[in-house]
């Protein structure tokens, strides 16, 4: 088992003529992601890689059954594309879009919450790397090859420091069991709390680990849970110990505004609630490796 | 983005919230003749500068006549403004706003955020006004009240009506207060703004209820939705490496150290930073040049951190995933070949075709420093600085 996504899932890409889009859904399917199809409006019947591209997502639903989508949509319409996703009823949403307007994402999670939970979609991202479950599938624009398969689970904001991770790992033999990215954006689908509840509740993974960065809520959201909840070793790294306050780093969400907002607020409250923090970005590999061996 | 306070009251008037009759000048003979224009007998000068903490820092003056008026502002064009808010540097002051002043019977604080717990606009508002809510929340928490706003229907009167008399405004003033917070969400929401704040809104001795300042942020990925507001733009408020850097759409920001950071993806950018911290340095900039790293952008990366003269030492960190290590050496090694780069500078590369890569790296004949962990590199990096310093020293000491 891993978690949202496995060698069965049922992909399409939407926005999938782009050149971007095109390159990733070649890579997708070589790494074995059951991609079976596009959306593009006004691109009805024309193919990419040999997949059928639809007009809509509700028709590409119903000619392949996708259950899951990979957003590629500019940011101008990026919202209107996870909203088109959530209405077709496609379980799961990973928009890789970086961009999008803060309040169309405060309209996209209230539009979310108008389905009744059991038909509600799971959306990750925006303004993130996406999901792989190595060796069954990659929904997003990671390198395949950098993760072994394994029973670690990964959830983290930034697209290449989850890069270095997983490669800290793979060097030491560790494999990963589904890692997620939940994007830089300040309003976004899924908190770590979401998916670190995922994890707990998924029998292949053994060890989370979590790299947060500074700016919001959701690291010390993901202690408090992660001290009541969670049976399972965490591990933590936050980057942004230097980082000044009030100054936008990169992505729009890592910005320091409020109190427990900062790097090293961050790290003493995950600290607090029992999670092993990694001080240096260097060692996240070597840490997760030492909570393994003991736990 | 930031913007101006007097075009905050501009935009915010014409969502209905009202401030003090006043009007913008450029050199100190202007603002006099403003004054004379307004008419009244006290007037309120305002250097325009995008930080807060103006008032503690001189750059508000009540004058009571207008050659009082032009004595302030002779102090306050061309000088640097410096608040808490803006660095030891202080910011520019080329515009100064003349306001009448206003009789005030008390003082409200008001502002509307992003609230990321909730994922919903929030309003924040405190009877302590005039305060920075930093410090209404470690000395008066009990005086704040606060709201979120159901996007789907807005914010409601009764939302309105609830803080207004929270916050013990008198009845009769009520509907005044329903209309300015109204406006000021409608502003939000309508305009993309981050962050709209009024502190102090103030009820005046004459009754009325009124945005005596005015701050407002908007969201720079909704600015080509907004061309009227992105127009407001004022880069003399901005640090120019960092609107240099937007220009070219690189992702940079100034710091006070002196090892230069080049780095794909802001996360590992600010984990880079920390890691040359951790080695016992000081990172001059974040510098996130996307996930590409094409040629192109190195080249742009590397002008741009040398363009801060605090730099003695530069750090490449590429993880190449998409992209191989062997193009993206290639484009540092060429990058090197064209522009002159006279400190020591230490590449790291990690990812596809990492071997190949250090080989160009190696085989170029050019002084690069290379490493293979991010611990490494870091390490080399303020070695490197380090030894460079110390021959300056011993090369001054000699001649």
């Amino acid at each position: 088992m891993s978690i949202l996504l496995d060698g069965t899932t049922r992909v399409i890409v939407q926005g999938i003529t782009g050149k971007m889009a095109r390159f990733h859904t070649k890579d997708m399917m070589s790494y074995g992601t059951n991609v079976v199809g596009g959306v593009v409006p006004g691109k009805g019947g024309e193919t990419v890689e040999g997949l059928p591209v639809f007009d809509t997502v509700e028709e590409a639903v119903a000619a392949t059954g996708a259950e899951a989508s990979l957003v590629f949509v500019p940011p101008p319409f990026a919202a209107d594309g996870i909203m088109e996703a959530a209405d077709a009823g496609i379980r799961y949403c990973v928009c890789i879009t970086d961009g999008i307007p803060a309040q169309d994402m405060i309209r996209v999670k209230r539009y979310m919450y108008r389905y009744p939970k059991e038909r509600r979609m799971v959306l990750t991202g925006p303004n993130c790397a996406g999901t792989i479950s190595p060796g069954k599938a990659l929904l997003g624009i990671m390198p395949g090859h950098i993760y072994l398969k394994g029973h670690v689970g990964i959830v983290g904001r930034s697209g290449t420091l989850g890069y270095e991770a997983a490669s800290q790992l793979k060097e030491r033999g560790i494999g990963v069991s589904t890692s997620v990215g939940i994007g830089g954006d300040p309003i976004n689908g899924s908190s770590f709390k979401d998916i670190l509840e995922r994890f707990e509740n998924d029998p292949e993974t053994h060890v989370i680990a979590l790299i947060g960065e500074i700016g919001g809520p959701q690291e010390a959201e993901a202690a408090e849970y992660i001290r009541d909840h969670v049976t399972k070793p965490v591990v933590a790294y936050v980057a942004g110990l230097t980082a000044p306050k009030g100054r936008t780093m990169g992505h729009a969400g890592a910005i320091i505004s409020a109190f427990g907002e900062s790097a090293s607020e961050k790290v003493e409250i995950l600290s607090a609630a029992g999670v092993t923090v990694a001080e240096n970005p260097a060692v996240i590999g070597e840490t997760i490796a030492n909570v393994m061996e003991a736990a | 983005m930031d913007i101006h306070e007097y075009q905050a009251k501009e935009v915010l008037a014409s969502f209905g919230v009202v401030s003090p009759d006043g009007a913008l000048a450029y050199s100190p003979e202007q603002a006099a003749y403003r004054s004379r224009e307004l008419g009244g007998e006290r007037w309120v000068v305002k250097a325009q500068v995008h930080a807060g903490g103006r008032g503690k820092a001189g750059g508000v003056h009540i004058c009571d006549s207008d050659t009082a008026i032009y004595d302030a502002c002779e102090t306050l064009f061309g000088a640097k403004l410096v608040t808490h808010q803006t660095g030891p540097e202080g910011m520019g002051v080329y515009r100064v706003y003349v306001e009448k002043a206003v009789p005030i019977a008390r003082e409200i604080y008001l502002g509307f955020v992003l609230d990321r717990t909730s994922q919903r606009v929030m309003i924040v508002a405190s009877s302590e006004g005039g305060m920075e809510i930093e410090d209404i929340s470690a000395e008066k928490p009990e005086s704040i009240v606060r709201a979120t706003v159901e996007p789907a229907v807005g914010l409601r009167e009764f939302q309105c009506r609830q803080i207004a008399f929270k916050l013990g405004v008198e009845a009769g003033l009520v509907q005044q207060m329903v209309r300015t917070l109204q406006g000021c969400y409608r502003a939000f929401t309508e305009l993309d703004a981050t962050m709209v704040e009024i502190n102090p809104l103030v009820i005046t001795e004459d009754h009325q209820v009124i945005a005596l300042d005015a701050k407002m942020t908007f969201d720079d990925n909704a600015l080509f939705r907004h061309p009227q507001i992105a127009e407001l733009r004022d880069k003399s408020q901005e640090d120019p490496r960092e609107s240099r850097a937007a220009d070219r759409g690189l992702n940079y920001v100034g710091l006070d150290g002196n090892i230069g950071c080049i780095v794909n993806g802001a996360g590992l950018a600010m984990a880079t930073m920390d890691t040359i911290k951790l080695a016992g340095g000081e990172p001059a900039n974040f510098l996130d040049i996307g996930g590409g790293a094409t040629p192109d952008r190195v080249a742009k990366a590397f002008r741009l951190v040398l363009s801060d003269k605090k730099v003695q030492a530069i750090l490449v960190n590429i993880f190449a995933g998409i992209n191989r290590c062997d193009w993206v050496a290639e484009g540092v090694v060429q990058v090197l070949r064209e522009i002159e780069v006279d400190v020591p500078v230490v590449v790291r590369l990690a990812g596809t075709n990492v071997e190949q890569g250090q080989k160009i790296l190696a085989g170029s004949g050019l002084p690069i420093i290379r490493a293979t962990t991010l611990n490494q590199a870091a390490e080399r990096a303020v070695q490197a600085w380090k030894n460079d310093q110390a021959q300056g020293v011993k090369m001054r000491a000699a001649s």
